[in-house]
C-alpha cells in the first residue's frame, strides 16, 4: 500500500512537472509569440499613447504665440505647488494696461502627473506631453519655464 | 529612544533558551516592499511574528487634510498602488455622496470596467510574485504578459499605467479612448485563451500544491475577529464582498458570483483570486458592449464643499474593503480623513496563521495574504 502511494506520487509529480515544462518549451520553440520590448534599443520605433502623462508643456503656434492668460487656475489646482505663474502688465500702444504672463515656472521634480492643471485650464494653454525620459545631470535643469522667450498671447483669447 | 544597555537587556529577556530572533526585511525580496518582520524561532518552528511598520509612512491622511476635495483623490493612488483606480473611486464616491452629485451612466459603466481591469491586473501581479516567492520563476512572466495588455489599455485611456487619477468627483477626467472597447475585447480573448496556462504551470503543479495546501489555515471565526476582508476572508468562507453587500455604481445590474472557498489555507486563497479574475472578466463582458452614450462628467460646482458632518463610503479593492471616512467642518478641505485599508487588517492575522508552522511555510502564508506595504503604512 505504501509502495503504491509512493509510486503514484512520483508519477504525479513528474507528469505535472513535464506539463509545466511543455508550456515553457512551447514558447522556446515559438519566439514570435514573445512580446518583450527591448526598450533602449527600440527608441526610434517606440510609440507612447498620445494621452500619456509625461510632462506639462505649453504648445506654441508658428507665430510664437500661446494661449495662456495668466489666470493662475493651474497654480490653484496643483496639489504640490508645481506651477508658479509670474505675471506682468503689458502696456498696449493705446496706453491700456493688460495682464499677461511673464513666466510660467514648472518644476518637474515636484510634479506627480495628476493632470489636474490641464483640466483646470480654461483656455487649453497647457497640455500633457508623452515624453518620459527626464533624467538630467543637474537638478536645476528640472525647473523649466514653459513659455518660450519672446512669446505672447494669441489674439482673441481672454 | 533606547540606549545601548536597554537594547541588550531587551534581547536577553526575549531570547529564552533555544530561541533565535531573526529580522526578515525591511529589504527582504519576499516582503514586496519595506515590511520588517521580527520572527522568533525555535529551531525551524516559528514561535512569534511581530510586524514592524513605518518604513514607508508618508502621512497620507494628514496630507489629505490640506488638499481640496478635487486634489486629495490623486494621493490615494499612492496607498494601494496596485488597485489605485479603486482607491480613487472610493474617494470620489464619498464626495459625490456628500454633495449629492449626479454621475452620468456612461461614467459609471467605465468606472466599473476599469475597476475590474485593475482587479485583474492586481491579481495577475500577485500570482506571478507569489509563485516567485515559492521558487517558481516562470509564471511571473506569463502573468505579466496579460497584465501588460491591461496597463496598455490604462495608458491609452487614463494616460498612466499605475497611478491613473482618471476619476474626478462627478465622473471621469476625460472620455474613453476610441479604441477602448476594441482593446478590452482583445484582452478578454487573450485572457481566456491563456488562463489555462496558469493551471498547467501553477495550480496543478505538485510542488506548489504541497507547499500551499494545509499551510496557514485561517478559520472563519478568526477571519471575522481579526477584521480580514477580501479574498483572505472569502477563502475561509466569510461572505464579505462589498460589491454584493453594498453595491455601488452598476454592480447591482451585473451578474457575477462571489467566490467562496471553505478550506481557509493558502491554496484556498490562491484559488479565490484565480476564480475572481474569471468573475471580473464576466462583469466586463456584460458591460463593455453596453456603455451608454452621453456625458462622461456630471455638472459640479467650481469649488467643492462638503456639508458639515461625517461621511463614510466603502469599496471593494483587490485586497478587500477600503473604507474612507471624512469629518467635514463645511470647508473646502477635509477636517479629518481616515482610511480603513484592507492590507493592515490582513497583515494583523499573519502571527495567528503562521505561528507554529515552519519558517519555510511563512512565505506561502504571507504571499497569499497579498500584502502591499504602502497600503498598510499609508
Amino acid at each position: 500500500m505504501f509502495l503504491k502511494d509512493y509510486i503514484s506520487e512520483v508519477v504525479n509529480g513528474v507528469s505535472s512537472l513535464l506539463k509545466g515544462m511543455r508550456k515553457t518549451g512551447y514558447y522556446f520553440a515559438h519566439p514570435k509569440e514573445i512580446i518583450t520590448e527591448q526598450y533602449p534599443d527600440n527608441r526610434a520605433t517606440l510609440l507612447m499613447s498620445e494621452r500619456f502623462k509625461g510632462e506639462v508643456v505649453m504648445p506654441h503656434d508658428e507665430n510664437n504665440e500661446h494661449a495662456c492668460t495668466g489666470c493662475t487656475a493651474c497654480e490653484l489646482a496643483c496639489p504640490n505647488g508645481t506651477i508658479k505663474v509670474v505675471t506682468k502688465f503689458e502696456v498696449s500702444p493705446e496706453g491700456k494696461k493688460k495682464k499677461a504672463i511673464d513666466a510660467l515656472v514648472y518644476r518637474l521634480e515636484l510634479c506627480t502627473m495628476c493632470n489636474l492643471c490641464v483640466v483646470a485650464c480654461p483656455s487649453d494653454a497647457i497640455k500633457m506631453a508623452p515624453n518620459f525620459e527626464h533624467s538630467v545631470f543637474d537638478r536645476t535643469k528640472l525647473t523649466k519655464v514653459l513659455n518660450q522667450t519672446g512669446s505672447k498671447i494669441r489674439e482673441g483669447i481672454e | 529612544m533606547y540606549n545601548q544597555t536597554e537594547i541588550i537587556k531587551d534581547t536577553s529577556e526575549l531570547g529564552a533558551e533555544g530561541e533565535l530572533v531573526i529580522n526578515m526585511g525591511p529589504q527582504h525580496p519576499a516582503t514586496h516592499g519595506v515590511l520588517h518582520l521580527v520572527v522568533t524561532l525555535n529551531g525551524e518552528t516559528i514561535k512569534k511574528i511581530e510586524p514592524h511598520l513605518g518604513y514607508i509612512h508618508r502621512s497620507i491622511e494628514k496630507m489629505c487634510e490640506s488638499l481640496t476635495y478635487r486634489q486629495f483623490i490623486y494621493v490615494t493612488s499612492r496607498m494601494d498602488y496596485l488597485s489605485s483606480h479603486i482607491n480613487n473611486l472610493g474617494c470620489a464616491l464619498l464626495v459625490e455622496k456628500g454633495m449629492a452629485i449626479e454621475v452620468p451612466d456612461r461614467a459609471k459603466y467605465v468606472r466599473v470596467i476599469l475597476s475590474e481591469l485593475t482587479r485583474i491586473a492586481s491579481h495577475e501581479l500577485w500570482l506571478g510574485a507569489m509563485a516567485m516567492d515559492l521558487g517558481a520563476f516562470t509564471p511571473f512572466f506569463y502573468a505579466f504578459r496579460e497584465r501588460e495588455m491591461i496597463t496598455d489599455i490604462m495608458e491609452d485611456t487614463c494616460g498612466a499605467r499605475l497611478t491613473m487619477n482618471y476619476i474626478v468627483p462627478g465622473g471621469l477626467m476625460y472620455d474613453i479612448h476610441p479604441d477602448f472597447q476594441k482593446k478590452v475585447k482583445a484582452f478578454i480573448t487573450q485572457f481566456k485563451s491563456k488562463v489555462n496556462e496558469y493551471e498547467d504551470l501553477v495550480t496543478n503543479n505538485v510542488i506548489f500544491q504541497s507547499r500551499t495546501k494545509g499551510v496557514g489555515i485561517l478559520s472563519a471565526e478568526d477571519a471575522i475577529s481579526y477584521g480580514c476582508t477580501g479574498p483572505v476572508a472569502r477563502a475561509s468562507g466569510v461572505s464579505c464582498d462589498i460589491r454584493k453587500i453594498y453595491p455601488y455604481e452598476v454592480y447591482d445590474k451585473v451578474e457575477f458570483d462571489e467566490v467562496l472557498e471553505t478550506a481557509g489555507d493558502s491554496f484556498a486563497r490562491y484559488m479565490v483570486r484565480v476564480k475572481e479574475m474569471n468573475q471580473s472578466i464576466r462583469i466586463i463582458e456584460q458591460l463593455i458592449d453596453n456603455i451608454p452614450e452621453g456625458d462622461f462628467v456630471g455638472k459640479t460646482k467650481n469649488v467643492l464643499k462638503l456639508p458639515k458632518g461625517e461621511f463614510y463610503t466603502r469599496v471593494e479593492t483587490a485586497r478587500g474593503e477600503l473604507g474612507v471616512f471624512v469629518v467635514s467642518e463645511g470647508g473646502t478641505t477635509p477636517h479629518r480623513i481616515k482610511f480603513r485599508s484592507p492590507g493592515f487588517s490582513n497583515l494583523s492575522v499573519l502571527n495567528h496563521i503562521a505561528a507554529g508552522s515552519k519558517i519555510g511555510d511563512l512565505m506561502a502564508s504571507m504571499g497569499t495574504l497579498d500584502l502591499v506595504i504602502p497600503d498598510i503604512d499609508r
